[in-house]
């Protein structure tokens, strides 16, 4: 218990004062640029703002519709489910498991090995989104080059873009997107101490159990930062998904950010655009916290 | 804890991108960096127009008209703003640039799919004071006039030509198909047995298209669906009670019309007919070598066969011929068109209104307006130009589309219609892929129009 020195106090809060002035401005950019436009789009969210037609002329707060719109529409809800099906099975299994097991392999492999796999890795990351999905299209569409090879060891045709869009973005995203995953797992595991693995192998536990006992629950943190930003990435692939199928055939490969598109920026529907970017803050938040719960990862 | 604050901040910032990724652009700055330069002198009037590829035909026109009006009215400046953008981004564009003063132009070129939208928004200045001392404005068609008249009975803009849509064959293959040319196929019936006959005798050749996916766009909506719909004596807005159609056996037949054409294997395979890049397909691969017998197309796709286009071929007037499209049972007039087209029309925002009107008058005498009609491969609207030597002769290849001008029908282009004209194709998707019988999928589409318009807004016929 302290007694208050009104002296002390008031040159001390003086002092914390002037410290804090010379961050007012970056502050306030910091509010300006970055909190405004997140405020004025929530507010956006419950307007029925519009690119032309009324509600350009006359755009007002319309309280919860653009919600009730949004979960009445069979529409939404297909993206909802397709999302989720994306981000399943290209992030939280596609490019995680197949970003580690890289990883594990690169680090029992030759340098040699580890570079060139490396540099192939990386530079499907590099190549910018929308390249990367017109590869994927010129690769499994219809006159596309591997219909051209199952042609030439006289296989049938191929039409993934067409019969399961869905899995055929979901590969292209695993194959762009696990480069990020391989480069966080292989700082992790060069982190892990042979020596906890080495003891564990005298004790008679198989590689599987090594696994899973030793070297998982020691690098659980960046498992879980890893599978929080991949899904968070995931989430909102547009480019990708756009250049490849347009959301089609259909809606069959319509997720939650071509939906928003669509509506937004062909209806010109910019307040349910928003509300509907609203919804996926929510969708992200929602993974974000089982990730933290399900995976533990302590203070 | 710090790592879990900081990993929750991450997550939130980069939901928060995206979610600003949506709403920032509602926000004047991107229209702001697309316009570049800020206010104009006193008499420098702005123009916005598309902009696509290597097509220079509109740059190149207004370029002369610029020369001209800057020439006549001396002090006077115009400046070209061409908005570099595919069709729809265009309109996004053109829509952020007209909602503030700073960025507006003073003239804009609006495509009558949308102008009836950006009338509603208010982007745009009713022009009736400056028609009705016009006197070039009895030289354009009835039918023309009403392209851009919105809902409260004022004109907002002058059209410079429309487009209208058609059969175009391979007269080749119906030959070897037993169909003798010149065809004139009388009912829908006459199409499909033409098309069957093909597909019966001529391996390796897709009989008939019409444009029925989302990926397809307004195509499918207006080359497609409505080509059809208004051969059977229905319609998608009854214009005497303001009201969009719901419950139309008409639209049920039209659908049906889709199914007999897939079910039957005369269009081109689910795959080929779900691609996005379809109608280049057809027009620069599948027409020139022969690999399709009858297109239900545009008046248009003429262009991509020019010396200059994508796909030069100059025989393609011996190769293909035309005929309008019957109507269901050869009910009168016997033949349907549907016509689009652009506008000229004023921002609302614009200082220099006068100075404005003033150019379109320039670029729409009879000598440019033809000059124009011709480069652009356009169906004249003016009585003048219909007639004109230099349009006559450039528009002789191919007659059929300028005929149809007399029974062609414009869409009810209304703010809502790009919503309801994409459920039109998901309506058609569902029957092409067999996902839907005809009935369902027109009963999916009358919830949906409900949906869009609210149950006030809809009627039966």
């Amino acid at each position: 218990m302290s007694v208050a020195h009104p002296r002390a106090d008031a040159s001390q809060s003086r002092r914390a004062v002037a410290r804090a002035l010379p961050l007012a401005p970056a502050t306030l950019l910091l509010l300006v640029f970055l909190a405004g436009p997140i405020v004025w789009s929530v507010y956006g969210a419950f307007t029925n703002t519009a690119l032309s037609g009324a509600g350009a002329a006359n755009s007002h707060f319309i309280g919860l519709d653009n919600f009730h719109k949004a979960f009445d529409s069979s529409a939404f809800r297909n993206s909802v489910v397709l999302t989720l099906v994306f981000t399943f099975l290209s992030a939280i299994v596609g490019q995680n498991l197949v970003g580690l097991c890289l990883a594990l392999l690169m680090r029992a492999g030759s340098k040699v090995v580890r570079t060139l796999v490396g540099a192939f890795v990386v530079g499907a990351w590099v190549i910018p989104e929308v390249v990367a999905g017109y590869i994927w299209y010129a690769f499994l569409g219809k006159d596309g080059s591997l219909n051209a090879f199952f042609d030439s060891v006289g296989l049938g045709h191929q039409a993934l873009l067409f019969s399961h869009p869905i899995v055929a973005v979901s590969i292209a995203n695993i194959w762009r997107g696990t480069a990020f995953s391989m480069l966080v797992y292989s700082a992790a595991l060069s982190e892990v101490p042979r020596e906890l693995e080495e003891a564990a192998e005298v004790d008679g536990a198989s590689g599987a159990r090594r696994l899973w006992s030793v070297t998982l629950p020691l690098i659980r943190r960046s498992v879980t930062t890893n599978l929080m930003l991949i899904t968070l990435q995931t989430l909102s692939v547009f480019g990708l998904i756009y250049t490849m199928t347009k959301g089609g055939p259909g809606t069959k490969s319509q997720t939650l950010p071509l939906y928003m598109y669509e509506q937004a920026f062909s209806f010109g529907q910019l307040g349910y655009g928003t509300a509907l970017a609203l919804v996926m803050l929510v969708v992200g938040a929602v993974f974000s916290l089982v990730y933290l719960r399900v995976l533990k990862t302590e203070i | 804890m710090q790592r879990k604050i900081f990993l929750l901040a991450a997550a939130a910032a980069v939901a928060a991108t995206t979610l600003t990724g949506c709403g920032g652009s509602s926000s004047p700055g991107k229209a702001a960096a697309q316009s570049g330069q800020g206010g104009g002198t006193t008499g420098t009037i702005k123009i916005a127009y598309q902009r696509f590829g290597e097509n220079r035909i509109m740059d190149n026109f207004l370029a002369g008209v610029k020369t001209e009006y800057e020439a006549a009215n001396p002090g006077s400046k115009v400046e070209l703003d061409p908005i570099v953008a595919s069709e729809n981004d265009y309109y996004t564009k053109l829509a952020l640039m007209l909602k503030s003063s700073k960025t507006s132009p003073d003239l804009v070129y609006e495509d009558t799919f949308l102008i009836n939208s950006d009338i509603k928004a208010g982007y745009l200045k009713p022009l009736d004071s400056y028609l009705s001392s016009w006197d070039q404005w009895s030289q354009f068609e009835e039918s023309a006039k009403g392209a851009a008249k919105g809902q409260d009975g004022k004109t907002y803009g002058v059209p410079d030509g429309t487009d209208t849509r058609a059969l175009w064959y391979s007269k080749d293959i119906l030959k070897k198909a037993g169909i003798p040319v010149p065809w004139q196929p009388k009912t829908w019936d006459d199409v499909l047995t033409a098309a069957r006959a093909v597909k019966a005798k001529v391996p390796g050749v897709t009989p008939f298209n019409i444009y029925s996916s989302k990926a397809a766009g307004e195509a499918s909506t207006m080359q497609g669906f409505e080509m059809l719909l208004y051969g059977t004596g229905g319609t998608l807005y009854d214009d005497a009670s303001k009201k969009w159609v719901v419950g139309s056996p008409h639209f049920v037949d039209s659908l049906k019309f889709v199914k007999t054409v897939f079910d039957e294997k005369l269009g081109p395979d689910a795959q080929d007919a779900t691609d996005a890049q379809l109608s280049d397909k057809i027009q620069q691969q599948w027409l020139p070598n022969g690999k399709l017998a009858i297109a239900l197309d545009g008046s248009w796709i003429t262009g991509s066969w020019l010396p200059t286009g994508g796909k030069p071929w100059p025989q393609w007037s011996e190769a293909l011929g035309q005929t309008p499209m019957p109507t269901q049972k050869g009910q009168a007039p016997g033949r349907i068109s549907l016509s689009g087209g652009w506008t000229w029309a004023i921002s609302a925002k614009s200082d220099h209104a006068d100075a404005a009107w003033k150019f379109i008058q320039a670029a729409q005498t009879e000598k440019n307006a033809a000059k124009y009609a011709v480069a652009a491969s356009q169906i004249a609207v003016r009585k003048d130009v219909a007639a004109d030597a230099s349009y006559t002769a450039a528009n002789s290849k191919a007659p059929v589309f300028s005929e149809v001008v007399a029974v062609t029908k414009y869409r009810p282009a209304y703010p809502e219609y790009p919503q309801i004209s994409n459920q039109i194709q998901v309506a058609m998707e569902s029957v092409m892929t067999g996902q839907s019988s005809p009935e369902d999928a027109a009963k999916a589409y009358d919830e949906s129009v409900k949906g869009i318009v609210g149950d006030d807004g809809t009627t039966t016929q």
